[in-house]
């Protein structure tokens, strides 16, 4: 039997470890292409030259989407598990995620 | 909403001896029927080797706690109209519990988790000496009266997906139990309930997904009082005291 789970609480964890992944993944990368910086210059000049291309852009904005809600997610988390807190966690799960769309949103309307 | 005739009701047979299978039957509707009365009749008209649990039938025993269409939900309190999907139901056993036959789940391993999770009362006086007086009032026994009102109908620990991948995972109604305890002004021995639930399978191994907040049919709020756990724990462990 398929189980039903689409509840805020859930769907707020989902997303959590999603974006975690996501950035589990990208660390890696960005430190590599960082290193760059100390080792050839311009090598580095060069990728960044890619954050031109509108592909990479759109990809930023889901990058700072993740940052952004994984961040929020994780004061959330926090703030559920350290402060006595009950009624209101489905509404700070919902402005989690509120508060995310807006960060990354900014950064998307400044980068275009 | 049009009058049905009848409603489809696939249920899950089966149990350790034959997989489980699902098997639908035409059952006819009513105005007014639960989900109970629906296995119900099932077992009275359609096939009378159907098995499945129920005791009160109004909400207070816990006993008929069934999947309904992927949720966990007391079936004597399930209003069929409340969860029909176009006109089907699917209704299976418990899950994250072993399959007695059918629609009987073995509460077993949900109980011996109420023992493993120290959720029994540790004396302070005997029967010989007077009552302690206990204050309504007080902010502890208000954390604790907020969760004993559960009846054990293991509904939180289906809904549990913390439960489902760590088979060590207490539980949300063990630990929230264990909470109750913590916080009762009569308990002797409240070290030892921090000991049990802070162990592997504890009050630390829970996510925080909420479903049993989410899901319980009495309104309890598990995931604030395994929350009050991990701040106790946590407490304890730094040196500090509640």
């Amino acid at each position: 039997m398929k189980v039903a789970r689409a509840h805020p609480l859930w769907l707020a964890y989902l997303l959590h470890r999603l974006s975690g992944l996501g950035l589990a993944v990208f660390l890696p990368l960005h430190f590599w292409v960082l290193s760059y910086a100390l080792n050839d210059a311009a090598k580095l000049d060069a990728f960044l030259t890619l954050t031109e291309m509108p592909l990479v852009k759109a990809a930023e904005f889901g990058l700072v989407f993740l940052l952004a809600v994984h961040f929020f997610g994780g004061l959330r988390l926090i703030a559920l598990e350290w402060l006595p807190w009950s009624a209101p966690q489905k509404t700070w799960a919902a402005a989690a995620v509120a508060g995310s769309f807006l960060v990354s949103t900014t950064f998307l309307l400044q980068a275009i | 909403m049009p009058q049905r005739d009848h409603l489809t009701v696939t249920v899950q047979r089966g149990g350790p001896d034959a997989p489980m299978r699902p098997q639908t039957f035409e059952v006819p509707a009513y105005d007014n029927q639960t989900v109970l009365d629906v296995v119900s009749w099932i077992q009275q008209n359609a096939d009378p080797t159907l098995t499945y649990r129920f005791a009160c039938r109004v909400g207070m025993c816990g006993s008929c706690a069934m999947m309904v269409n992927g949720v966990p939900r007391w079936t004597c309190r399930t209003h069929v109209n409340k969860v029909l999907d176009g006109n089907a139901i699917e209704v299976g056993p418990l899950r994250n519990l072993p399959v007695i036959k059918d629609l009987a789940a073995d509460m077993d391993p949900f109980f011996d988790k109420w023992v493993t999770a120290e959720g029994r009362h540790h004396p302070t006086r005997t029967r010989q000496e007077e009552i302690a007086p206990v204050d309504p009032q007080a902010e502890e026994r208000q954390a604790a009266s907020a969760g004993i009102e559960c009846i054990n109908c293991s509904v939180c620990y289906s809904a549990c997906d913390t439960v489902a991948g760590n088979p060590d995972y207490l539980g949300p109604a063990a630990l929230q139990r264990a909470w109750t305890l913590y916080n009762d002004a009569k308990d002797a021995d409240r070290d030892a309930i921090l000991d049990a639930v802070s162990g592997k399978g504890g009050c630390h191994s829970c996510h925080s997904m909420g479903s049993c907040t989410a899901y319980c049919p009495n309104e309890l709020d598990p995931l604030s009082a395994i929350a009050g756990l991990k701040r106790a724990t946590a407490k304890r462990f730094f040196g500090g005291r509640k």
